[in-house]
């Protein structure tokens, strides 16, 4: 793999502390760029994003329309839009809302699999509703990797049940080994054979 | 001469799994097959977004694939129309961003009290939602009376249900709270009437109103604007395009005039950058050279 493809992380209910537990623990150095969908009311501003970068040596954007997608970069989708991608850009959109959801997890997951193909890694945290798991399976079908957290570590388990289950061959992790997963994965892809399930 | 014939493992899977190039190769063929076919160009249109509501008009008709879609759309003018839907319609909601409406109203409002006569543009007007928004707002500063506001849309159909200002009556509630939000000076409720099933708007907002079709991909500009509100419309083209149409904006502001879009968009990387200053966080433009 000689491109860093891209990590996908989606989120809803409890999805703060689960994320700054993984962007946290993350090396300032990691490879590929990383896009966090996190449902939140559609009035919220780019806290999420200031919040983040507080804990975080990546460099946190709230994302804007065209950004380019750099490595060690992570991008936020911005509230009451849909976060795509398409050859190494954002690609924002005012679509609809998807099974009530804006940002869509499963949308952007969708975008994310028929962009990278087998470059793509879906990650599903903790949340109370099953978008992600479309998406996931999405990934997953094109040749992309999916990493689900352990729904016992999940504040809401709903989320990453439902991604389990729509993806039987995702790697299901405690929220606590995954970014040391997604470092070997993406800065030393050459031990990443290894198949877990 | 003779033609070595390559033996070509037949791919796996159906074709929603193919892979991404030759993906972008269908949507591109299908693109031009359309504006060849029927002069509708999205050619340059933001390609995943594009690419995303191809899928799900697949989808809602039972295809499996873009080459499926293509063959109906070339030989179906029905297909063509929905698909015309599908590609053109832009969603949005009243005083969507209350933000910025506050900002309009402290930034924006005193340098326009200072023209005898205001211009507006509201281009890709969609269904109307926005264009009601500033014309409420414009009420309540006291400047309706000497404004015109030109709203186009590339799309007949949205522009025929944005001037017959009806909008469901079940978004009213969301309406009210961006209203509110947005610094609305009085009851929400006294512009519009339930009637038809939905909510009918006040004909006074659409007295000052010019409602007509304008293609941003391929027309003209067509008058000197003090304000062109874009907001959310550039997002769905490509930066070729935006770049375009940035130029034709820039060639339709007065001097001083103000260029409005929407809060994820920017200027960054546009040839125009440096001929605007930012006059608010949020992505209000001022033209100053």
């Amino acid at each position: 793999m000689t491109t860093p493809g891209v990590v996908a992380i989606g989120t809803s209910w409890g999805g703060l502390s689960a994320l700054g537990r993984i962007l946290s623990s993350l090396p300032g150095d990691f490879r590929s760029p990383i896009i966090v969908v996190q449902h939140r009311s559609k009035d919220s501003d780019n806290l999420l994003a200031k919040l983040l970068q507080d804990i975080s040596d990546l460099k946190i954007h709230e994302a804007e329309d065209k950004d380019t997608l750099l490595p060690s970069h992570v991008y936020v989708a911005p509230a009451d839009y849909h976060l795509l991608v398409d050859a190494g850009e954002v690609s924002l959109t005012v679509d609809a809302p998807f099974r009530y959801s804006r940002p869509s997890i499963d949308v952007a997951f969708e975008s994310v699999a028929r962009s990278f193909g087998s470059a793509a890694i879906g990650v599903v945290l903790t949340g109370a509703n099953d978008d992600g798991a479309r998406g996931l399976a999405r990934i997953i079908a094109l040749g992309g990797q999916g990493i689900v957290e352990d729904p016992k570590t999940a504040e809401m388990p709903v989320m990453p049940e439902a991604a389990k289950r729509a993806s039987p061959s995702a790697e299901v992790l405690p929220l606590q080994d995954i970014p040391a997963r997604l470092v070997r994965m993406v800065n030393a892809p050459g031990q990443m054979k290894r198949k877990a399930g | 001469m003779a033609v070595q014939i390559e033996t070509v493992r037949p791919k796996q899977g159906d074709a929603a799994d193919a892979k991404p190039d030759l993906e972008r190769i269908e949507v591109e063929l299908l693109l031009e097959g359309v504006y060849r076919q029927y002069g509708f160009d999205f050619r340059s249109y933001a390609y995943a977004s594009i690419r995303r509501r191809l899928w799900k008009r697949i989808e809602s008709e039972g295809l499996t694939s873009l080459s499926a879609l293509q063959e109906r759309v070339l030989h179906e003018p029905e297909m063509m129309e929905k698909l015309l839907l599908d590609l053109s319609i832009n969603v949005t909601a009243m005083f969507r961003d209350p933000g910025f409406y506050v900002a309009f109203r402290e930034k924006v409002i005193p340098m326009l009290r200072t023209y005898p006569f205001i211009r507006l543009w509201h281009a890709g007007c969609s269904t109307g939602e926005e264009v009601f928004s500033m014309a409420i707002l414009l009420k309540e500063e006291g400047l309706y009376e000497r404004s015109r506001i030109y709203a186009t849309d590339i799309n007949e159909v949205v522009l025929q249900r944005a001037k017959g200002g009806i909008f469901p009556i079940d978004r009213m509630q969301e309406y009210t709270d961006n209203y509110i939000r947005a610094g609305g000076k009085s009851s929400f409720s006294e512009y519009y009437t339930a009637k038809y099933g939905g909510a009918l708007f006040s004909p006074s907002l659409t007295k000052n109103v010019v409602f007509s079709q304008h293609n941003l991909v391929t027309d003209k500009s067509f008058s000197e604007f003090n304000v062109i509100l874009c907001r959310n419309v550039l997002i769905y083209f490509d930066k070729e395009l935006q770049t375009k149409v940035h130029e034709l904006f820039y060639g339709s502001l007065s001097m001083f005039g103000l260029l409005c879009l929407g809060s994820k968009e920017s200027m960054r990387f546009m040839r125009y950058e440096q001929c605007y200053e930012q006059v608010s966080g949020e992505k209000i433009y001022r033209k100053v050279k």
